[in-house]
């Protein structure tokens, strides 16, 4: 933007709603913000707190994109607020709390315990019961494309941005979603995890796992890094089918 | 009244909080980790560039080892370290990156062959050994001898702290999320836990334990620009403050980092400079060479940003409506290496920038980064004075940065304070020392006065608003207790934040009335520790008159260690006080393994304290004599100063490396 272009004015509509107090119920409501040069969505809303209604309640935490905080429904489709520019969009914006969530109010949802019942659920950690590590020794060799392999899986910042875009888990509130898939994934890949391929089948080899996405692909078009989850739950499913058979 | 009994009580889920739960759960005792954020969100996630360790794989760091991190480590800080921490550290360093790598980093590995890189603007081949094919690889940062700042690309804080906590999963240690530690229970000078209230009920609960450990990280948020994430805040050690027991050291020091983006604060990582990035002004000319030929970019992060703002003011700066600014030309390492080892730095420049670094400069300037300040502890990690209290990582100061923290050393201390204090814990909760001593009068009691001090800032009435003091706080600390200091701005900065803080008492939470998950309520409370905190810092930088690492006099523009060879220790040992009680720990020259010493950059202006000759004498004919003797490196560290000892045994022993003890 210009300096000497008028400042628009912003609409924000925000869904809003406070499950802790029995006479709320959801509703919309609007607020006006002048945009100013490099605008985010994290300053519209920390400008909304400040000036207009301190109660309102979101999530963010690194505001630079990387912690994952600040997911939510920006005109219909899961974003990370925080870098989103406003400069880029139309004067009104709509926002809403990503969908299958806990809601805590407001914007601000409990992604972090669906993400730990799923860590949980799906043991993304390395088992390598056998090995007792002496940190004294010089470290296990890997070859250099394998790790930055992993690391490309490793980047996901647990979001939730898949699991509000997946359709599979409008019906099945069990699936595991693409984040679970790419940490199946991503241990699968890991050498220094010693898990069978039978083991995975155990963890994934259902209608709540890879067998149960129905390639609609929302997932890799909102995921905010870009993770290959598309060929992975393919590759994965490919890997399934021969343990199953 | 709930009540939560465990044996080892952590506050804050970063890498030096889960890296405890995880150690004192191996050791049979029970944990739980408070935390305001699902862990995995907490600000270790944002340390983009490394961790240091002294791997000595690749070609660039071979040579390195325990001896050059430490001398590194130590002139970094300004000889403000406590040795004897910083030996730990770097003897630890190692084997918490191979832990780390087999809980499941996945490491940056060495490439045998020929690879180029970009050093002081010239592309060069570096031709990597076979046997180090598939080991640890590591990058250049400022400040250090050797390629020793290990990575996985620029997600390093990430990868981390994903294995970490994914690790923390394993160990079923127990996570209580969006909790905030109110206050610590305190009775008989013996910590026993905190109130703790629930963000989103709003529900206030004691967690009691054996011991509590505050791992809340840093206090950059008292700062109006800061790259710090919005939730460090400093409101671990303010927790700390209000004991009125414990003690914080060094608040005072506060480092600025070069390049953070202009306006909004977010960093892009020493890496690219590490890389071969440059910096340069308006005129698109590079003047870091000017100030220091031998470091140039690559000098420790108070000297680049110094030297940036020295730069900026002879009007060499780019004017944006945001102020001045510098730039950062990584465009010479070019597409291919940034798309693959600083993937973050070029998201971060297209998300909120609008431009390709590949392409365009970056406009930065140096901004708030790291509180190398915090909670005093001893090297075991517990507080100097209150039992039963124990800290680490940046919330801490144990005290291995001194004055200034090298790049790559701090997620690197996380790991390691973590492992070491969660064996300290441990022994303490062995221990019968450990048994517990306290009324359940007392613990409702410490929840009472939490709930009537939220009541009273629900229903107070033509009181303050904590907006107005948090932004006035805010822009005091960033005009007046900056990059450099002098005695007016610091006494008007300690003058007006007293002031700020008189009227925090009279805050009132307008509008928003909610005891449950209610922000307006979170930032009034916040608000109220933040200032206690600020007023530490600001005051601590007011009184040390003399310039040492980043805290850096313009009044005092030399390195007086006759004076000023100590550390700030402050304290708020009674409620009614408005600005902190300061006293001091002297850092004896007698016990130092590197006698202070000129760290190599500008002019040397140090006033040398009277010990410090005889020191380095008593120091090289030690070292000569066993030398001559054929004594090995590790027989003449000890000889100099001892540290193994202190560790926990399975620590002590020796690291192995590429043709040393394999």
């Amino acid at each position: 933007m210009s300096e000497i272009e008028a400042a628009r004015t912003l609409k924000i509509n925000i869904l809003r709603f406070d499950p802790n107090d029995p006479n709320d119920f959801p509703h919309m409501q609007t607020f006006e913000i002048e945009e100013s040069a490099g605008m985010t969505l994290y300053i519209v809303l920390n400008e909304i707190r400040e000036h207009h209604d301190n109660a309102l309640m979101f999530d963010f935490v690194c505001r630079a994109g990387i912690c994952g905080s600040c997911s939510m429904l920006i005109n219909g489709r899961p974003g990370l607020a925080c870098r989103t520019l406003t400069s880029k969009m139309d004067t009104n914006i709509t926002l809403a709390p990503l969908p299958l969530f806990e809601l805590i109010k407001d914007l601000s949802i409990h992604t972090g315990n669906w993400m730990r019942g799923l860590n949980e659920r799906l043991e993304t950690w390395i088992h390598d019961k056998e090995h007792e590590l002496n940190v004294d020794k010089l470290e296990e060799p890997m070859e250099p494309a394998l790790a930055d392999e992993i690391y490309e899986l490793d980047r996901c910042i647990e979001c939730g941005c898949c699991v509000a875009g997946c359709g599979t888990i409008q019906m099945r509130p069990d699936f595991v979603g693409a984040v679970g898939l790419n940490k199946i994934a991503r241990y699968h890949l890991d050498p220094r995890d010693k898990r069978s391929d039978e083991e995975y089948y155990e963890l994934i080899g259902d209608e709540n796992g890879v067998f149960g996405c129905m390639t609609l692909l929302g997932c890799e078009d909102v995921c905010p890094k870009d993770l290959p989850l598309q060929s992975k739950i393919a590759y994965l499913r490919r890997m399934m089918l021969k343990v199953a058979l | 009244m709930k009540i939560i009994y465990t044996d080892v009580l952590i506050i804050g889920g970063g890498l030096a909080g889960l890296r405890v739960a995880t150690g004192v759960k191996r050791r049979g005792h029970d944990a739980v980790v408070l935390s305001l954020v699902p862990p995995k969100r907490s600000h270790s996630a944002a340390a983009q560039g490394g961790m240091q360790a002294s791997l000595a794989n690749c070609k660039m760091g071979e040579g390195d080892n325990e001896d050059v991190h430490f001398s590194d480590t130590i002139k970094g800080s300004d000889w403000g370290a406590d040795q004897l921490v910083a030996r730990m550290f770097v003897h630890c360093a190692p084997k918490a990156i191979r832990e780390l790598a087999a809980w499941g980093v996945p490491w940056s590995r060495v490439h045998r062959g020929d690879h180029s890189a970009i050093m002081n603007a010239q592309k060069v081949t570096i031709s990597e050994r076979d046997e180090a094919h598939g080991l640890i690889t590591a990058r250049d940062f400022g400040g250090t001898k050797k390629w020793r700042t290990c990575y996985t690309s620029d997600g390093t804080g990430h990868s981390m702290l994903y294995a970490m906590d994914n690790k923390a999963h394993e160990e079923e240690v127990e996570i209580h999320e969006r909790q905030e530690a109110m206050s610590l229970i305190v009775d008989d000078g013996r910590c026993y836990g905190v109130v703790s209230r629930n963000l989103m009920s709003g529900e206030l609960v004691a967690y009691v334990a054996k011991a509590t450990t505050i791992a809340t990280g840093g206090y950059g948020r008292i700062y109006s620009i800061s790259t710090n994430a919005i939730i460090c805040q400093g409101t671990g050690q303010a927790l700390a403050l209000e004991s009125g027991i414990a003690t914080l050291g060094n608040m005072e020091a506060i480092q600025f980092h070069p390049t953070a983006i202009v306006p909004v604060g977010i960093l892009t990582t020493e890496g690219c400079r590490g890389d071969g990035g440059l910096l340069l002004d308006k005129d698109g000319y590079r003047f870091m060479p000017d100030y220091e030929p031998e470091k140039k970019e690559l000098a420790s992060r108070d000297v680049v940003s110094r030297r940036m703002t020295e730069h900026m003011r002879k009007g060499k700066g780019v004017k944006s409506r945001y102020g001045d600014h510098l730039w950062l030309d990584i465009t010479i390492l070019g597409r291919e290496h940034i798309e693959k080892n600083l993937r973050e730095v070029k998201e971060i420049c297209e998300n909120f920038l609008g431009i390709d670094p590949a392409v365009n400069w970056i406009p930065v300037r140096p901004t708030q980064h790291y509180s190398m300040g915090g909670i005093r502890t001893k090297y075991t990690g517990e507080s100097q004075t209150l039992r039963g209290l124990y800290s680490c990582g940046e919330a801490a100061c144990w005290d291995m940065h001194g004055f200034n923290r090298l790049g790559g050393n701090s997620v690197s201390e996380t790991v390691v304070a973590g492992m070491l204090v969660a064996e300290y814990i441990s022994d303490f909760c062995d221990s019968n020392e450990s048994s517990m001593h306290i009324h359940s009068s007392k613990i409702e009691s410490s929840i009472k006065e939490e709930k009537a001090k939220l009541e009273a800032l629900l229903t107070k009435q033509n009181g303050e608003d904590a907006y107005v003091l948090r932004r006035r706080m805010e822009a005091i600390m960033m005009e007046k207790v900056g990059i450099f200091r002098n005695e007016k701005d610091l006494q008007e900065a300690v003058d007006e934040l007293e002031e700020l803080y008189k009227r925090s008492k009279n805050i009132e939470v307008f509008r928003s009335k909610s005891r449950a998950a209610n922000p307006a309520l979170v930032n009034a409370y916040r608000t109220q520790k933040m200032l206690k905190v600020a007023l530490t810092v600001a005051y601590g930088a007011l009184l040390r008159q003399e310039s040492r690492g980043a805290h850096s006099r313009e009044d005092f523009p030399e390195r007086d260690d006759e004076n000023w060879l100590k550390r700030t220790i402050t304290s708020w040992p009674d409620a009614n006080q408005t600005l902190p009680s300061v006293s001091y720990e002297e850092i004896p020259v007698e016990s130092m393994e590197l006698p202070p010493g000129f760290r190599g950059y500008g002019k040397d202006l140090t006033k040398h304290h009277h010990a410090t000759h005889a020191r380095e004498t008593t120091v090289a004919v030690i070292r000569e004599q066993l030398e001559k003797e054929g004594a090995s490196r590790f027989e003449i560290q000890s000889a100099l100063m001892p540290f193994l000892d202190k560790l926990p045994p399975k620590y002590r022993g020796t690291n192995e490396r590429l043709g040393e003890n394999v």
